[in-house]
């Protein structure tokens, strides 16, 4: 059985949510407070949404300090697969495990909807359930989603297939959110092991959700 | 010894909350303001031997934690 550990700030708030969508999956999943300074043996690290620490100072600024993260670092250096979603992602950042940073939303507003985002490359672990090109209805929220990166950086992220997904309307046509640069809603690291995204996947996994396919995009780590 | 922080998004780096209230001042007839800035200011006490020992720790805190250098930039200030 496939095993993963759920990291769990003060202030996180969807380890619930991610833990019920992993285990429909089939995924043993264990919740890990944030002063443990091992994390237990497992193939997925997740770091869920919320508001770790209250936002203090800048989203996941605080918690990427907390003592757990340092086990992570270790384990996404060796190539353990890590997924970041919304805070996570913004811990992730902060962290330097994945590139840029999240600012304020462009309309200053937290947006929560049910948005549409679509594919820009698959050849990773995560993603390859699904089609490049594809649209995906998923949820948002959050404050501070606007993906920041230099145009240098986000050359690098062109150049290694790192853009995961981008806001788009139901057609696919590029939207405008939250003012990402080039409507980026989440990317991975160059090795392909540490992934980040700002909509909630593990919101999107039943049709009385309004839509299953936050089940595509996880179940990549299943197989 | 007293430490302030001045942390603002980095010139090129769009600032929305900025934008906002530019907008808001140019509807309340202040026409002549071109952009507005705004940062957070970190007032730290702290122990230090001198202003130059304080410079160097606060330099590293705004390194690690107080700045994002990848949006931000920060200035210090050592008060005695």
């Amino acid at each position: 059985m496939k095993k993963a550990a759920v990291l769990r700030f003060p202030g996180t708030n969807c380890e619930f949510d991610t833990e019920y969508a992993l285990k429909r999956e089939g995924f043993d999943v264990q919740i890990v407070w944030h002063k443990e300074e091992k994390l237990p043996e497992c193939d997925l690290v997740v770091v869920p949404g919320g508001f770790s620490y209250g936002d203090y100072l800048r989203s996941g600024s605080i918690a990427r300090f907390a003592p757990i993260m340092k086990a992570v670092e270790a384990y996404a250096k060796e190539g353990g697969y890590v997924l970041g979603i919304c805070n996570g992602f913004q811990i992730l950042t902060e962290a330097g495990l994945l590139p840029g940073a999240l600012k304020r939303n462009n309309n200053l507003h937290f947006i929560s909807k049910m948005q549409h985002i679509k594919v820009v490359n698959n050849d990773n672990k995560f993603l390859q359930n699904c089609k490049v090109g594809e649209v995906l209805k998923v949820p948002v929220a959050h404050a501070d989603g606007n993906y920041y990166i230099d145009d240098k950086g986000l050359e690098e992220l062109k150049k290694n297939n790192q853009i995961l997904v981008r806001y788009c309307d139901e057609e696919g046509n590029p939207m405008v959110l939250n003012g990402s640069v080039e409507q980026i809603a989440g990317v991975c690291n160059k090795e392909k092991n540490v992934f980040g995204l700002m909509p909630h996947p593990e919101r999107a996994i039943e049709a009385v959700l309004g839509s299953v396919d936050g089940v595509k995009m996880l179940r990549g780590f299943v197989s | 010894m007293k430490a302030v922080v001045n942390v603002y998004l980095k010139e090129g780096v769009l600032d929305p909350q900025g934008k906002a209230t530019r907008h808001a001042l140019e509807s309340l007839g202040f026409k002549n303001v071109k952009e507005v800035r705004i940062g957070k200011q970190i007032v730290l006490d702290l122990e230090a031997k001198d202003k130059e020992e304080a410079l160097k720790e606060v330099e590293q805190m705004s390194e690690t934690l107080l700045a994002n250098t990848v949006i931000e930039d920060y200035d210090i200030e050592i008060k005695e």
